[in-house]
């Protein structure tokens, strides 16, 4: 892998009043790797997205995504855009490909609708892409989502905990389809989630962010018992069940709101 | 009343210019509230549109007052309540009551101008409940200026609009500009409104830029399908409303609203009927949970 970072932070660091979120932050994300941010609730995952999609301002340092926003896929968490009034999911995933241009869009219609239909279809979504957007299941949607990330073809992916609402068999598929997406097009993917082991066999690296203290590296260097409970300042225990991390602690941060994957496996 | 449906009397007043003139500018108006309504749905804007014409009114009062072209007027009020409700109501919490408390402000502040106004009552009811027949040649051209104008912007900025309209979080995130779309659109609305009061009245506005719009939304929810659709819901209304209204020399608001609302109920009894028909399509059951 050449290493070429599409997104860059140095000392980067966020704070809100007296809250620090994550102070020195200096990573750098290359073309092609898959990133997961791991962390409890309110440990600063979806800021850190906010702020490489330029909406949150950093309290000191730089963050950087080589190219701008038109270079950003992302995948916005479940319910966030709550409005989808009136439209179908086959126009939203357009929108992911050109919305953001000035115009009609009349030139270029017939390519225009192929890859929006090739982008459909790589998600499986071909049966309900063409019903109202808002009156799909959060599975469909949170689907249709990651065709309109995928659409544009974009150098840098994020992703706000995609895999929320789905099934264990469209989370392999999704997941798949976006390690095919930085394998094959060199897409950077920082991916925010609460559930690592359906990624687990992609990852690069992990950022994992704790109480305002973090730690980056490959996940079989952070996802262990001494790291995790330095982390939380708490005893953690990291176990490996048949390739499966389990994270089980006695601090209660640790545990988190969403469904637990033992329970999920069993379902 | 029992002019009603004279169809002889109809056709001899269609020949007539000023009639011609008023359903030119219907049916421009007509182009305008169904490219612009289902846009006006989307964003949930109904009740600033109203809002927006209760200033219309405001302006045209204050045009009629200093003798100035009442088109004048409508245009600069509703612009400037179109930029007012933009900036007083930034957050989507705060918006309603902004709306209603600049709403207000601006009717009562018609009503003073119109009381102080001594020329012809009729030109003071034409205001809040529409005479299309006030457009004459010469402000027609203003008419249709402003009517090229909102056409000529959307469409330049009708995809990213449409983008922020319906997902903003992701078009934020693609870099679309919002903060420059939104008052954009809402001066779009101020002058679209503005046309409105001219022909259908400020307290029927809504008629022409939200019913179509919203009828075309409940059976379609493709963005192209829902503005031709919207675009013929309108014109159907405004140019129905005006023959109609011809024989008796009623007041074309009426007919205009009814045609509208009707065309409305029609769409939501095809949607129900649809909604029935794929219902007894077998949906896959989802399994319960095995716990």
């Amino acid at each position: 892998m050449t290493t070429q970072p599409a997104v860059r932070l140095v000392d980067a660091s966020l704070r809100f009043g007296e809250r620090t979120l994550w102070s020195r932050l200096t990573m750098a994300v290359q073309r092609g790797e898959f990133v997961a941010v791991l962390g409890p609730n309110g440990s600063g995952k979806t800021s850190l997205l906010k702020v490489l999609l330029g909406q949150q301002r950093l309290s000191s340092g730089t963050a950087e995504v080589i190219g701008g926003a038109s270079a950003i896929g992302y995948v916005p968490q479940q319910g966030a855009s709550e409005a989808a009034n009136a439209i179908r999911g086959i126009d939203l995933v357009g929108l992911g490909l050109d919305g953001q241009r000035w115009g009609l869009g009349l030139r270029g219609m017939r390519k225009r609708r192929q890859r929006v239909e090739e982008a459909v279809a790589a998600v499986g979504a071909e049966q309900f892409a063409g019903k109202p957007f808002n009156q799909l299941s959060g599975g469909e949607q949170q689907r249709l989502r990651v065709a309109q990330a995928l659409v544009g073809e974009p150098s840098v992916l994020l992703c706000d905990e995609p895999l929320l609402s789905l099934d264990l068999a469209h989370q392999q598929a999704i997941s798949e389809l976006i390690d095919r997406q930085r394998r094959e097009a060199g897409t950077a993917v920082l991916f925010v989630t609460h559930e690592i082991n359906p990624i687990l066999q992609y990852v690069d690296q992990v950022l994992y962010l704790v109480d305002g203290r973090f730690r980056i590296g490959r996940p079989e260097e952070v996802m262990t018992t001494q790291v995790l409970s330095e982390l939380y300042r708490a005893p953690v225990r990291v176990v490996n069940l048949d390739g499966q991390l389990h994270v089980a602690g006695a601090h209660s941060a640790v545990c988190e709101d969403e469904p637990h994957h033992v329970h999920q496996a069993a379902g | 009343m029992d002019k009603f449906g004279d169809v002889e009397l109809t056709i001899d007043l269609l020949a007539l210019p000023f009639v011609q003139t008023a359903l030119l500018a219907a049916a421009i108006l007509g182009v305008v509230a169904g490219v612009i309504g289902p846009l006006i749905v989307r964003r949930q804007m109904a009740f600033a549109v109203h809002g927006t014409a209760e200033l219309g009114f405001t302006g045209a009062a204050a045009a009629l007052l200093l003798g100035v072209g009442v088109e004048y007027g409508a245009v600069a009020g509703a612009v400037v309540a179109a930029l007012a409700l933009g900036l007083l109501g930034a957050k989507a919490s705060e918006r309603d009551s902004v709306i209603g408390v600049v709403l207000s402000f601006g009717l009562g502040l018609g009503v003073l101008l119109l009381w102080f106004y001594e020329g012809r009552a009729s030109s003071k009811l034409g205001l809040l409940f529409g005479q299309v027949i006030t457009v004459d040649s010469a402000n027609l051209t203003v008419f249709a200026g402003s009517a090229v104008l909102v056409l000529g912007v959307l469409a330049v900025i009708y995809r990213p609009l449409l983008f922020a309209s319906v997902d903003p979080v992701v078009a934020a995130a693609r870099g679309v500009p919002l903060r420059v779309l939104t008052p954009l659109f809402a001066v779009l609305v101020g002058i679209a409104t503005a046309l409105g009061v001219q022909t259908v009245g400020v307290l029927l506005v809504l008629a022409l830029l939200v019913t179509p719009a919203a009828a075309a939304c409940r059976v379609t929810s493709s963005p192209f399908v829902a503005t031709v659709l919207s675009i013929v819901f309108a014109e159907v209304a405004v140019l129905g409303g005006i023959v109609l209204s011809l024989a008796p020399g009623a007041p074309i608001s009426a007919f205009v609203t009814s045609i509208s609302f009707v065309i409305y109920l029609a769409c939501r009894l095809v949607e129900w009927a649809r909604s029935r028909v794929t219902g007894r399509v077998p949906q896959p059951v989802s399994a319960p949970a095995s716990r």
